[in-house]
């Protein structure tokens, strides 16, 4: 069960030019919405796109095609890169991204699965996405399908009692196609987690949990794209992979800042900074 | 009706491959004839209702049509922010089995009363409440439950309930049935829910033999409420009584006095809300003893409508 991946106290590769569209995509949803979870949502980049880009199957064209993985954004409130992902993917247009939290959009500042094609949930209450991925799981296997069902946490939102509850079943099920991220970027509403509510040793809980566990750095594609294609990392056991990440990655003033967790009203040119920043 | 509801799943299931139970550790045995038969649609879990909820969800949003069972009090307390989104929210046919509604647990204290379910429930947009009066009602029920398109509370009450429903009257969810009519002009109505319902066929029976005539319709579905069947009997009533076991802050009497005032507006009849008072139980006992604390057995519910219509000035 140890980690077959580099150890995790690392440097970051540099940001590619995809990850910074990215980025910029997210800028822009956040400067026409007037708001967003900025630092949550610029930590989850490399996550989403090793998923959507390398692991997830999909069809933009059938969002509902029944073998298609299943992908959970349990920390509903990183819903803008989740947009960004959908719209890069051909789901929505990329312009609806410009109407991210106005009044009639189907984009609001948490995901719902009855207006946006490929949220295949809707979250923004902290701590539901692993049920939901545990009863997905179980329905893959009721169905004979072999649908993965990805669910994506927030280290703060792993506070939540409710996601032990998930864990517990999804050991006894020995839901080999469930697999748990958690992107870790050590930062929650309040603070730094290790003051809030501390976490570790956090891959031992996971394994504790009945879970195949391991750990990567999570803005390094080639170790997120390994970690997530190897999924299951064991026969009859779920998979946990906690993604080290940055809150507000690639955006230098807002890294590491529990005060850019959500923001509104951004100035004019603070917005020219960041896109600066990702040029 | 607890035993007749959870024998009616497994029914179900045989005849429908969408249909999976999940308990929520309760009662050895719970379905063993459907464990044994259906094995990877029948789930034990364990005490997290949360998770139970949840899980159910994620089935339903893949096609299957999950009965879920605990404790009504656990389902509507300990679960009731994923009972909102996970199945209100995405407007998911889950349904949520839920022992002892009501004062049936009676000796277990406030802990394990369902006194405030009908009123939270029924608060949640897309949510469907429903507490039939016996086991027959059940079975009628279970059917018609399969293919409802939401969520739906089923309230249990104790089992070994006397049987006051009939076939003839048949079951549609949200469609009021008249048990008793009377012959009388401006009669007293009661409008009931769950047990309560048979307990006011008694008070009518009592009440007849003192001179007083009135009608019982039985709202089995507290969420759509019938609102035809409460206007048309408003109309002419003397005094409507409502009679549920719960508290009176939202739940079905409450509902019911809402429709009346918007529709009826200064030609409503007089009411009287027979329900628990804003408060915990202090007594143990068994339900019976906790129906006689707070007015609900049959010789009660007679005593108050005469004290009302005596109060009001409406004796005929």
């Amino acid at each position: 069960m140890a980690s077959m991946l580099k150890a995790v106290n690392q440097v970051s590769p540099p940001l590619d030019e995809r990850s910074k569209y990215l980025r910029r995509l997210i800028v822009r949803a956040l400067d026409k919405g007037e708001r967003g979870h900025i630092g949550s949502s610029m930590s989850l980049v490399e996550i989403l796109r090793a998923l959507y880009d390398d692991v997830l199957r999909f069809r933009p064209v059938e969002p509902k095609w029944p073998d298609r993985d299943r992908m959970i954004l349990s920390k509903g409130h990183g819903c803008i890169t989740l947009y960004v992902m959908l719209a890069d993917k051909g789901f929505i247009p990329v312009e609806t991204l410009d109407t991210f939290c106005h009044r009639d959009s189907i984009l609001g500042g948490h995901p719902e699965s009855n207006k946006i094609p490929g949220v295949e949930a809707s979250t923004g209450a902290l701590g539901h996405g692993l049920s939901i991925g545990v009863g997905m799981a179980l329905a893959a296997r009721m169905q004979k399908r072999d649908s993965r069902v990805f669910v994506v946490m927030g280290d703060g939102e792993i506070n939540e009692g409710s996601v032990w509850e998930a864990a517990l079943s999804a050991g006894k099920h020995k839901l080999s196609n469930l697999i748990a991220i958690v992107d870790y970027n050590k930062i929650q509403s309040a603070g730094p987690t290790r003051e809030i509510q501390d976490l570790e040793p956090l891959l031992d809980k996971w394994r504790a949990f009945g879970f195949a566990a391991i750990d990567v750095d999570g803005h390094d594609l080639p170790q997120l794209r390994a970690a997530l294609q190897s999924a299951p990392l064991e026969r009859d056991r779920p998979t946990a992979i906690i993604c080290h990440t940055v809150k507000g990655k690639g955006i230098p003033f807002a890294e590491h800042d529990p005060n850019w967790h959500h923001k509104a009203k951004v100035a004019p040119d603070v917005i020219a900074k960041m896109y600066a920043a990702l040029e | 009706m607890r035993k007749t509801c959870l024998d009616c799943v497994y029914k179900l299931a045989k005849e429908d491959p969408r249909i999976v139970f999940i308990g929520s550790d309760l009662s050895p045995g719970l379905l063993s004839g459907m464990q044994k038969e259906m094995p990877e649609r029948w789930y034990m879990e364990g005490i997290m209702e949360q998770n139970v909820v949840g899980m159910a969800a994620g089935m339903a949003l893949e096609g299957f049509i999950p009965y879920a069972n605990t404790i009504a009090t656990f389902f509507t307390r300990r679960s009731y922010e994923q009972v909102a989104i996970d199945l209100c929210l995405h407007n998911l046919p889950v349904r949520l089995i839920s022992n002892g509604g009501g004062l049936v647990y009676a000796p277990l204290g406030p802990t394990h009363l369902a006194i405030e379910d009908l009123a939270t429930m029924r608060a949640l947009p897309n949510m469907t409440v429903v507490a039939v009066c016996d086991a027959d009602e059940m079975t009628r029920f279970m059917d018609v439950s399969v293919d409802w398109p939401g969520p739906i509370y089923i309230r249990l009450a104790k089992g070994g309930d006397p049987i006051v429903s009939k076939a003839e009257n048949g079951f549609a969810i949200g469609k009021a049935i008249v048990m008793r009519r009377a012959g009388a002009h401006r009669p007293v109505v009661f409008m009931t829910t769950g047990v309560m319902t048979t307990n006011a066929l008694k008070a009518a029976d009592a009440l007849k033999s003192d001179g007083v005539d009135s009608s019982v319709v039985h709202f089995h579905t507290v969420k759509p409420l019938d609102k035809s069947a409460i206007l048309e009997h408003a109309k002419d009533a003397r005094l409507v009584v409502t009679v549920e076991e719960g508290i009176a802050i939202g739940g079905f009497g409450s509902a019911v006095t809402d429709i009346l005032v918007e529709e009826m507006g200064p030609a409503m009849p007089r009411m009287k809300r027979i329900a628990l008072p804003d408060a915990f139980s202090k007594n143990y006992g068994v339900q019976n003893d906790l129906f006689d604390v707070y007015g609900l057995t049959p010789r009660q519910i007679a005593a108050t409508v005469h004290n009302t219509l005596d109060q009001y000035k409406l004796v005929a």
